[in-house]
């Protein structure tokens, strides 16, 4: 076998860097989508591969829904000053506060919620391009996103309509209003982003790895116990061994009980699953098709 | 351990050949079902499939493509073996949906066309195996599928086989084919050898994709890199970097070392390498495809669209440009009309000034004149460019070989253009401009 060959990191790798530079060089006003989770940690460090010596061309952005774990927001808020980029954050709570995100009475969740916060950010500072931390392999109507994911000037995703991709070459063009939703990662999975968080000797939030934690039971899962559900007098609360294999708000994200407490454990944890990463997620069982119908109204 | 390469395949055939049922059965047989997938699958079939587990909703991703039972838009899919990855474009057959289907082959290493034991040959698999011959993909395997209901008869099989022999030289470049009889729904040949074929001695499906050879698929000569970001940081803490200015690209071809000689294009200049640049430090040589960012010895000036490349083998370099094109829009291609064409690293505009012939599916012999080339349509063109093209003949480089179409005023692509040769290589001004 030759040298002059690229393993499996090393391909992905070069793609994503390929697809971060057409984003500068395509777009007016990109934004990085930054929550501190695990994919955009990755997108984060391959933006610095793409891009450094020089700075980072484009502001990080995050949508806090006011239900994100405490740890995430620290993480996140530390990564971006350590790479000396600018954090834009805007809050659901403020969105309902001028009306432009209305929740329907008695709803808890902020899920669809985050949506007008986004789609109001965007117009905010006229970003016509937001790269986001997605992969292929999550979810089955993501299966189906273009690296470059057109959205119409109402922030929609028409997926009977997708521009065809081509080779390595992206269809960047979009009118005054409309946006550009970019995913490097989209051939990405699971086991490739713990490896690429080895090789690379990524810093990740403490909640991936092992730590106690009250649980609750609901709907199969052991959910956090917050003060915005708290656990009703008959269900069932322990004290658990746990840590997130995703992360969502904190009150639908399941809890994998877990000893896994190095990077190495986590990649040893994923290849012995029975069930995917998303299985954990409670706002993706609401429906077979609950990922597609965020999606077609501009989550991410 | 060995390092673990990445295989792109794309799966073609017509409707209801089992493309989505064989990505099923290679997911479930490898073990790379989750039982919540496994779970999810047996929810629907409750519903909608009478208790019978259907492998084709595991791709089917879309609630209409769920509904009708077809696969409308290109899905991709992840599994992994001990031997490599894989990345699966699942791309429909559906007639009005061939776009797709270049879509999915155009970054795939190998292509697998589903037949139907049955049906055998039919203008779809004359379609696809051409498509496939089309965009240079390099590996080709034809699946017949649904022996089970032909009883596993060789005849059968050879017979299709034969057929499909008959009209490969048609198509010239296919190198590497491959012939084996799959049945998808029951898992004959996908994963593990079938008991029902004893006749047939060649690998499972599963074995061919995790052997076949693709070491060789990416060229070490002639290096060729487009500048995607012209790289200046911007006030640097670091005063070495006051200087800085580097051109970063992804190299579409070759291998590029410290101390040679290269020309920057389309100025004609020669220069040499001096530092290739990486986030993890300096490196003293680098191939394709690998994203680097390279720092020349002369101060010249150089932006994106512009092509690095060797000495040797330069480009052609052309506004006049011919090329095979596969149309992809409900709106019929337009002779005089100015499209965008986006070319590696650079957007110029481009009208269409001939139609010169439309392929025929059925003979592969082009038909010349035609009125119009509609959705699906593959035809070859003249154009011309604003600006010269920097470029390689597709059938040499398929990443400085082709283009795409993009309509104005609606932004959609329209169009895939694969470039014939050059007339001649470009005959740069200044030869001699570094000594």
């Amino acid at each position: 076998m030759s040298s002059y060959h690229l393993d499996h990191l090393q391909y992905l790798e070069t793609e994503s860097i390929h697809i971060m530079r057409e984003v500068a060089a395509e777009f007016e006003r990109p934004t990085l989508l930054f929550s501190g989770g695990k994919d955009s940690i990755c997108l984060l460090r391959l933006a610095e591969k793409a891009f450094r010596p020089s700075d980072i061309p484009m502001p990080f952005l995050n949508v806090d829904t006011g239900h994100h774990f405490p740890e995430l927001n620290e993480f996140r808020d530390r990564r971006a000053a350590e790479l000396g980029g600018k954090l834009i954050v805007r809050t659901v709570e403020g969105a309902i506060a001028s009306g432009i995100a209305v929740p329907t009475p008695g709803e808890v969740s902020r899920n669809r919620l985050q949506i007008p916060t986004l789609l109001a950010a965007m117009e905010e500072f006229q970003f016509d391009c937001a790269i986001g931390g997605a992969r292929r392999d999550e979810e089955k109507a993501r299966a189906k996103e273009r690296f470059f994911s057109f959205r119409d000037a109402f922030g929609q995703w028409d997926p009977k309509n997708q521009r065809p991709e081509i080779w390595n070459l992206y269809n960047a063009r979009v009118n005054p209003g409309e946006h550009m939703r970019v995913f490097p990662l989209s051939n990405w999975t699971e086991t490739d982003i713990w490896e690429y968080i080895k090789q690379e000797r990524l810093e990740v939030p403490s909640i991936y790895f092992s730590h106690r934690r009250k649980a609750v039971r609901r709907s199969g899962q052991w959910l956090p116990v917050t003060e915005i559900l708290p656990p009703k007098e008959k269900e069932d609360v322990r004290d658990l061994i746990v840590r997130v294999r995703t992360i969502g708000d904190i009150i639908s994200t399941g809890l994998v009980e877990s000893p896994a407490n190095t990077v190495d454990d986590i990649i040893a944890e994923i290849a012995a699953a029975r069930v995917t990463e998303r299985g954990s997620r409670a706002d993706d069982k609401a429906s077979e098709a609950a990922m597609e119908d965020r999606k077609k109204q501009g989550y991410f | 351990m060995h390092p673990i390469e990445i295989l792109r395949f794309n799966t073609c055939g017509s409707v209801d050949d089992g493309k989505s049922t064989l990505i099923g059965r290679l997911l479930y047989d490898s073990k790379n079902l989750m039982e919540d997938q496994i779970e999810a699958l047996e929810r629907s079939a409750d519903i909608t499939g009478g208790g019978q587990i259907n492998l084709a909703n595991l791709t089917d991703g879309l609630r209409a493509e769920r509904e009708q039972g077809i696969t409308i838009d290109v899905a991709y899919r992840y599994f992994a073996t001990p031997r490599r990855k894989f990345i699966v474009a699942d791309t429909p057959g559906h007639v009005q949906y061939t776009r797709n289907m270049v879509t999915g082959a155009s970054t795939a290493n190998l292509s697998v066309v589903l037949v139907d034991a049955r049906q055998g040959v039919i203008e779809q698999t004359r379609r696809h195996s051409y498509l496939a011959a089309l965009l240079g993909i390099p590996h080709v395997v034809f699946a017949v599928n649904k022996m089970d209901l032909v009883d596993w008869k060789e005849e059968r099989f050879l017979e299709i086989r034969d057929a499909i022999e008959g009209f490969l030289p048609k198509l010239g470049v296919l190198k590497d084919v491959k012939f084996i009889p799959i049945s998808a729904l029951n898992g004959d040949n996908v994963v593990e050898a079938s008991p029902h074929s004893p006749w047939y001695q060649g690998p499972a499906l599963l074995g061919h994709l995790e052997t076949v050879h693709i070491a060789s698929d990416w060229d070490l000569t002639t290096f060729r890199m487009p500048v995607q970001w012209v790289n200046r940081p911007n006030n640097p803490k670091d005063h070495s970097l006051h200087d800085f200015r580097g051109f970063s690209g992804q190299i579409s071809r070759g291998l590029v070392q410290v101390g040679w000689q290269v020309m920057v294009l389309p100025a004609g200049i020669k220069t040499t390498v001096k530092q290739i640049w990486t986030y993890d430090g300096l490196v003293a040589e680098a191939f394709a495809p690998q994203s680097v960012t390279l720092c020349l010895e002369h101060d010249i000036d150089v932006s994106r669209g512009d092509m690095i490349v060797d000495l040797e083998n330069l480009p052609g370099m052309s506004s006049e440009l011919r090329a095979h094109v596969c149309w992809m829009n409900q709106r019929p291609l337009q002779r005089g009309k100015k499209y965008f064409l986006k070319h590696t690293s650079q957007t110029v505009q481009a009208v269409i000034t001939s139609l010169d012939s439309r392929t025929n599916i059925q003979t592969f012999e082009p038909e010349p004149e035609p009125s119009e080339l509609t959705i699906n349509g593959i035809g070859e063109i003249h154009l011309r460019t604003s600006k010269p093209l920097i470029y390689d003949s597709y059938a040499t480089n398929r990443l400085t070989g082709s283009f795409i179409l993009i309509e104005q005023g609606t932004n959609q692509t329209v169009g895939a253009g694969m470039l014939f040769p050059p007339k001649e290589p470009v005959r740069p001004e200044y030869q001699d401009f570094a000594i």
